[in-house]
């Protein structure tokens, strides 16, 4: 399969090489041909004629004009219907369109449907959303591969060159796991770099949007598209968004990378330990100064995080009450049961048990001993960040702690689920920036990913460690 | 100040303590940009963020902030550079987000005072604990279907204070007096419409009863009350119910009531099984709320004089009494009415006291007869000093005066121009007066023979006549003196 990239495309348009509609043709085509994949939750290809025949009618320059691009289904968009993998929003017909999504519109991009994910991007497989599993593009014939999650439908659609890149969500990995079991790139920028405005919420302190793309380059576009300050989100960030693309610049010499001991975790596969050990080789011989640092609250990343993020969801989740808007049971004979129902059908079980470990976190005599100490954790944790950046300029680290699984192992262990995001939780307490390339592959010749985590809005710095190892992978 | 009720057996001591949501008076909401209009068509004040779509963010109203900025300062509290929204997390029908947004450990305004001021001339402190903002929920609608509840949203999402006091209040009346400087200053300040029917102002009510000298007592909570008759009601009865059941040897069970206005009674809300854990966390959608000290020091420049400071200055200006100064000064349009009418005429500040009279009383019976508020008033303040002129200047009597006023009232004519059309100049002429009485005294011969046999009562029968001859217009001072000098002869 040889894919084309995002930045080629953008010239062979510029040249008239291809036309926009040939070149979206050539996507609907593969979609059709994948849909066994259930890459999408909503798909219509009168949709996207639609898009072109509009774009066709239209003069104006634009950066990313015609370019298909998929989008998670928990982005809000008023022309295609919005659900976050649920039943309880299975009907839900947004009239009004997310912060990302309207920029990549105003760009000129195209949408080819909206991807699967965990329901309200709760899980790491793929597999807990209502609208089925998304099978990895990756996997052999009668082994289907979990495609990572939450976002697991962009980045198996990207995987399946069924768009020229996707957006994704990333809260505690959902966007760099994923892109590490597709073998993909993967981008989660600074918390507060992307608006959330429109994005359904998940847990709001770590919920940040990101791009899976076919490679850096590519993301360092998409990337610049989407970033940028919205005064509809009291956490979006006033930050002057350098052009990435322009400034991509893969000579690190004399830059120092962070390797954190506490990385090293029993139990690793040995391929994981051998593409960290490659990637660390390649950056010493590129003049990068190698730098073992310590983040020592690493191991109460996970708990911490299972404690905030189900907490915020719990509260988050309250509005789906079957009283405004989506699904609402027809067993009402009371306000309470109405909620109940309405709920309990609903909500499928993933979604469920974080609602109730973030219900009792919360709880009056609980929330001393589990939120507030999980909160003054996860500020040790962005500390043990600061520290680090203060002798390197970024850190490099796998992305995940295996290559993709079989997609029905993990199923009915939430914990060893749970222990997928290992890697990239840190990352999301402290807010940092953070990538994931395809490095290496694993003794079944599945990709392995390589992690690249910068400081608070240096995603400049991440792209160029990325796109250095990439190039020298290449 | 006795302020012990009897119960049966013991005196009992109120302790009551006041949580008032006064609704911000402030274009668009807290945390969206919709209309906050009272009596709009049900859910045409809605935004995509009040009705809680998915995806939506609260963004903070910088207005609202400075609202309750002002209240504060207005409260002689403190003000918090720090303070954080929460969320208050609860399911009900109308409450579309599933929580709540307000503030809980770190409220934008803490520790502060008001003074209520009693007819005797004494005053009282009470103290505040905090105020904080908060969303308002919208409105469950129960009447409009038999099977079916409906929600109006608009009021979801407009911003409240609550203003929450120590419990030191002990009566109804100080209950009544503290509610009312409260609504009193935020009307000074224009940071709400002070409009209690339109529930822009309601008060929860937390009450006690103890021995006198006792801890506290346990405490029930009477929710949603919305004018200051009814908050005393719901103390008295709620109180009376208290002793009953404790004289009887029972205990009080902490308990959220409902106070029926048509019954007088309170009821209580649910019961313990069904309290809330409201599971406060700080919300992430928003950052902490911080506001410079210079920010403070620019609203607090901004603010208009205060009652206190308004009734402070007339006692000093005008030598009035504590009491009358705050008749006054408490509502601002008493204040500026009076203002008005003082300086309307540079003779008048001598007659501050009068001035006082003739606006609480006299102006105020009738504009109350009529409906009328003192802002409507058809008198403006510039005729009403143009008539204390006309009194003290004697040129006509206090009683026509009365008169005068219910003329000016209906007509809209100035004092003037009635006193001149009517002729109603007081007579001081002698003469004039002299003749009047002459006739009197000859048309009753058998009175001046009581009265010259020692029934000195009678003097006042005699000055009745001479007005009534004179249609009221005798100077009275005059008439008595030479009425008193002819009898004699």
């Amino acid at each position: 399969m040889s894919k084309s990239s995002l930045k080629q495309t953008l010239k062979d348009l510029d040249t008239k090489k291809i036309s926009i509609r040939e070149l979206n043709q050539d996507y609907l085509k593969r979609i059709k041909e994948n849909e066994n994949l259930n890459v999408f939750i909503y798909f219509s290809e009168e949709n996207v004629l639609k898009q072109i025949d509009n774009l066709e009618n239209d003069n104006s320059a634009k950066k990313l004009k015609g370019i298909p691009i998929a989008i998670k289904d928990l982005f809000c968009t008023k022309s295609m219907p919005t659900t976050a993998a649920s039943k309880i929003l299975e009907n839900f017909h947004p009239t009004y369109e997310s912060f990302i999504t309207q920029k990549l519109l105003d760009e000129g991009s195209i949408f080819v449907g909206k991807t699967n994910l965990d329901e309200f991007a709760m899980g790491s497989a793929t597999n807990t959303s209502f609208f089925g599993n998304t099978i990895n593009p990756l996997s052999k014939e009668n082994e289907p591969l979990a495609p990572g999650g939450s976002s697991g439908g962009s980045a198996a659609a990207v995987a399946a060159d069924l768009c020229l890149g996707a957006t994704g969500t990333d809260t505690g990995g959902s966007i760099r796991q994923p892109a590490s079991f597709c073998g993909v790139v993967g981008i989660k920028p600074t918390y507060g770099l992307c608006s959330r405005w429109g994005i359904a919420a998940f847990a709001s302190s770590l919920d940040q949007a990101g791009i899976f793309s076919h490679n850096v380059e590519d993301a360092s576009i998409l990337l610049q598209s989407i970033a940028g300050f919205d005064q509809r989100d009291s956490t979006s960030a006033k930050v002057d968004i350098p052009n990435y693309f322009e400034n991509l610049d893969d000579d690190l010499n004399g830059k120092t990378v962070g390797i954190p001991k506490e990385y090293s975790i029993d139990g690793t596969p040995m391929e994981i330990s051998q593409i960290w050990e490659d990637a660390i080789k390649v950056l010493e011989k590129k003049g990068v100064k190698i730098k073992n640092i310590s983040l020592p609250h690493t191991k109460y990343a996970l708990p911490t995080y299972y404690i905030i993020a189900p907490a915020e969801a719990s509260s988050n989740l309250a509005r789906y009450d079957g009283v405004k808007y989506g699904f609402r049971s027809d067993e009402i004979d009371s306000l309470d049961e109405m909620y109940e129902n309405t709920r309990a059908q609903g909500f499928g079980r993933e979604v469920k048990r974080r609602i109730l470990i973030g219900t009792y976190v919360l709880s009056a005599g609980y929330y001393d001993a589990y939120y507030l100490k999980a909160q003054k954790v996860r500020k040790l944790i962005a500390n043990d960040f600061n520290n680090a950046f203060k002798e390197c300029d970024f850190i490099v680290t796998p992305t995940a702690p295996s290559a993709a699984f079989p997609l029905n192992e993990k199923q009915n262990d939430p914990i060893k689920m749970y222990l997928n995001d290992v890697f990239t939780v840190p990352a999301s307490l402290a807010g940092l920036p953070g990538i994931s390339i395809p490095f290496g592959k694993d003794k079944n010749n599945l990709p392995l990913g390589i992690q690249i985590l910068g400081k608070h809005f240096d995603e400049q710095q991440v792209f160029n460690a990325a796109v250095s190892l990439e190039r020298s992978y290449e | 100040m006795n302020n012990l009720i009897k119960g049966e057996k013991y005196d009992w001591e109120m302790v009551i303590g006041l949580e008032i949501h006064a609704q911000v008076k402030s274009n668009s909401k807290l945390f969206s940009s919709s209309s906050t209009k009272f009596g709009s068509s049900p859910n045409s004040q809605v935004s995509l963020v009040d009705a809680a779509m998915p995806g939506m963010l609260p963004v903070i109203n910088k207005y609202c902030v400075e609202q309750a900025v002002k209240t504060g300062v207005g409260l002689n509290a403190k003000i918090n550079n720090y303070s954080v929204f929460d969320r208050k997390n609860y399911f009900y029908a109308d409450l579309p987000q599933g929580y709540q947004i307000s503030q809980y450990k770190y409220p934008i305004v803490g520790e502060g005072k008001v003074t209520i001021d009693f007819k005797d001339g004494t005053s009282k402190d009470i103290r505040i604990v905090r105020l904080h903002l908060e969303q308002d929920a919208g409105k469950s609608l129960h009447d409009q279907n038999p099977s079916k509840t409906y929600v109006d949203l608009n009021r979801s999402g407009v911003a409240l204070m609550e203003i929450v006091s120590e419990p030191d209040i002990r009566t109804p009346d100080e209950a009544g007096m503290y509610i009312s400087k409260i609504r009193s200053i935020l009307m000074y300040l224009d940071t709400c419409d002070g409009n209690m029917q339109e529930g822009s102002l309601r008060a929860d009510v937390n009450i006690s009863v103890r021995k006198p000298g006792d801890e506290y007592g346990t405490r029930c909570e009477i929710k949603n009350l919305n004018s200051i008759k009814f908050i005393k009601q719901a103390i008295n009865y709620e109180a009376k119910r208290q002793i009953e059941i404790l004289e009887s040897g029972g205990s009080i069970e902490q308990n959220t009531m409902l106070f029926n206005t048509s019954t007088g009674k309170t009821r209580p809300m649910r019961n313990k099984e069904e309290a809330h854990d409201y599971r406060y966390f700080p919300d992430p959608d928003l950052l902490p709320l911080e506001i410079s000290q210079e920010e403070i020091v620019k609203i607090k420049s901004s603010i208009p004089e205060l009652p206190d400071e308004l009734k402070n200055k007339f006692i000093e200006i005008y030598r009035l009494s504590n009491y009358d100064a705050s008749v006054l000064t408490a509502e601002k349009q008493t204040s500026d009415y009076f203002n008005k009418t003082i300086n309307s005429d540079s003779e008048l500040k001598k007659y501050a006291k009068i001035v006082v009279n003739w606006i609480t009383s006299e102006l105020f019976s009738l504009l109350n007869k009529n409906n009328l508020d003192l802002n409507n008033s058809p008198v403006s303040p510039e005729n009403l000093g143009q008539l204390i002129k006309l009194i003290s200047t004697n040129e006509i009597s206090g009683k026509i005066a009365k008169d005068v006023l219910e003329d000016m009232f209906s007509s809209g004519k100035t004092a003037r121009q009635i006193v001149d059309e009517k002729g109603l100049q007081q007579v001081t002429d002698q003469g004039e007066i002299e003749k009047v009485i002459d006739e009197v005294i000859a048309e009753n011969p058998k009175m001046v023979e009581q009265y010259l046999a020692g029934k000195d009562k009678l003097l006042g029968f005699f000055v009745g006549q001479a007005m009534k001859l004179t249609k009221g217009k005798a100077n009275p001072k005059i008439l008595n003196e030479l009425l008193i000098n002819k009898l004699k002869k």
